[in-house]
């Protein structure tokens, strides 16, 4: 049975309103409250570790929601997923963990995902994280994805962190084979004295391989984040890592990109900015009756949209 | 409209004062169409800036609607109808040109498409077209003029509209400005371009930050149409091209 509160949490973090239709399961406080298949698309719990193993047959299309959420404090969650989207199925698969503290413990998720994207399959995943709590315990979430882009196929994930966070470590490592596609878009956003670090591999084995990695990120606060994307080519891929950061008050930014080329036909770019909010941004709403305020609110969620 | 009161305007520096305008008085009524022109570094901008609240006049005052508005900011100025469509417009990552519109208009449900017609923009191509880098200098120019269209200010200033916007469409911006100036509303265009000035109303121009000459177009124009003239195209053996932006 959810709660009030379990909806807002999965409203929050899986744009959820109820229970969704498709393939779906809810895991609350260390263990899956609800759970549906669909045809096509097996959700199973783990025999030997806590986790789901999700099987998409080739050929299907669908949503499959796979939410977390922790209500206690002092708790600490382990998850192992795997997930399998057979060839040419079309899947987006929504994630995400939000985390409501009570109390004055710490509250922790690390969520380990491992997927394959089969021949010629398509993958959108989102995935939000989202903390809030009227305690003092603090909030952490440390997610590892672990994707394979197989030949052909095409994989985006859309990971963000809204507000309420405040540590994290986002492991990401994806191999893209031959003729094989990858987006990642990350959205961050730290204020006070969280902290947050995402590291990302991706190595381009096969020939004609891409990948786009965009990450944007506003630090407020005293917050401190951390940027380590690296892009691997081993032959004829391309790829294009893009880190912009808006640095606020007392806030400390680190991006350190990486490119890395086996191949004289590799074709790898990289560009990295941190930088304030523009006075001339500001100054262009503010002359459209904006207060200054309402301007700079306006630039970040544009900006982490 | 709006009156300037010995306005003046200096910058202060670690070792000096530097004076950008001085003894600025000037009246702005309702239903004119003024020029400001001069020669680079006269002024136009800063006094510009200073009617839209972005700087603080050292001394003097502004007086909008009978009402005065020197101490307040640049946002209390835009709520009481005053609008910039400025030289060099903000590019920003993730705001959308339809989120810029729906800014600058005060009942966002009305259609924006209609502003974007009036520049010569498809609303279909542009709409959702983010409001970044990838836009070209003439395209990003002529989404601020129509971000001004959808504010539809009391009291508008252009800086320098023309700038950047190719040939085919400074026809069309002429014809968009003084369409789209009400008899209620003042229009203050900044520009040394002949065919902007030979639009106006009055002509206001500005030498090393005083007021050098003001009146009506049909008298202050022959006086300074030389000056305002490119003479680079006189010895130029391409005859240059006539309405090249003047670094004047």
């Amino acid at each position: 049975m959810l709660t009030a509160l379990d909806k807002a949490m999965l409203e929050q973090v899986a744009d959820l309103k109820g229970i969704p239709a498709g393939a779906y399961n809810i895991r609350k406080d260390g263990r899956g409250i609800e759970r549906r298949s669909a045809p096509g698309i097996e959700i199973r719990p783990k025999k030997d570790q806590p986790g789901i193993d999700v099987i998409v047959e080739p050929g299907i299309e669908g949503t499959v929601h796979i939410p977390v959420i922790i209500t206690a404090t002092g708790l600490s969650d382990k998850v192992y997923n795997t997930i399998e989207i057979g060839s040419s199925a079309d899947i987006l698969l929504i994630a995400g963990c939000g985390i409501h503290n009570p109390g004055h413990a710490e509250a922790r998720h690390d969520g380990i995902h491992e997927i394959a994207v089969r021949r010629g399959a398509t993958l959108r995943y989102q995935e939000k994280h989202y903390g809030e709590g009227e305690g003092e315990g603090r909030r952490i979430l440390n997610p590892e994805t672990i994707l394979l882009v197989e030949e052909d196929a095409y994989a985006e994930l859309e990971l963000i962190q809204i507000r309420g966070v405040d540590d994290t470590i986002r492991n990401t490592k994806a191999r893209v084979e031959a003729g094989g596609r990858l987006a990642m878009f990350e959205r961050l956003l730290t204020d006070g004295g969280q902290k947050a670090r995402s590291d990302v591999v991706v190595e381009l084995i096969g020939s004609e391989s891409t990948a786009r990695i965009v990450s944007r990120s506003v630090a407020q606060g005293s917050s401190k984040q951390i940027f380590q994307p690296r892009l691997i080519a081993q032959g004829r891929g391309r790829g294009h890592i893009e880190c912009d950061s808006i640095i606020m008050d007392q806030a400390v930014v680190r991006s350190v990109p990486e490119i890395w080329a086996e191949s004289a036909e590799a074709e790898l770019v990289h560009e990295a900015t941190i930088g304030r909010i523009a006075g001339e941004q500001l100054i262009k709403l503010m002359t459209l009756g904006l207060s200054e305020e309402e301007a700079e609110e306006r630039i970040i969620s544009g900006f982490l949209k | 409209m709006l009156e300037l009161k010995d306005l003046e305007l200096k910058f202060f520096t670690e070792d000096k004062e530097i004076i950008v305008l001085k003894k600025i008085n000037l009246v702005f009524e309702k239903g004119i169409i003024y020029a400001l022109t001069g020669p680079n570094g006269s002024g136009k901008s800063s006094l510009a800036r200073m009617i839209m609240g972005i700087h603080r006049p050292t001394t003097g005052q502004i007086i909008y609607k009978g009402e005065e508005i020197t101490p307040l900011g640049i946002t209390e100025r835009a709520r009481r109808g005053i609008g910039y469509a400025f030289q060099h417009p903000a590019r920003f990552k993730g705001l959308r040109v339809t989120d810029i519109l729906e800014i600058a208009m005060e009942h966002p449900d009305n259609h924006e498409c209609p502003y974007l017609r009036e520049m010569g923009l498809c609303p279909d191509d542009y709409l959702d077209r983010p409001l970044d880098d990838s836009l070209s200098g003439g395209e990003i120019k002529r989404i601020e003029v129509a971000t001004l269209l959808a504010q539809d200010p009391d009291l508008r200033i252009l800086d320098e509209p023309e700038a950047g916007i190719d040939l085919w469409s400074f026809e069309q911006l002429t014809a968009v400005i003084a369409r789209s100036h009400r008899p209620d509303c003042t229009t203050i265009i900044i520009s040394h371009q002949e065919r902007i000035l030979n639009m106006v109303d009055e002509i206001i121009l500005l030498e090393e930050g005083t007021v050098a000459m003001h009146g009506a177009r049909d008298r202050v124009w022959p006086l300074i149409r030389e000056s305002t003239r490119c003479t680079c195209s006189r010895d130029c053996p391409e005859r240059g091209n006539f309405y090249a932006d003047c670094p004047r």
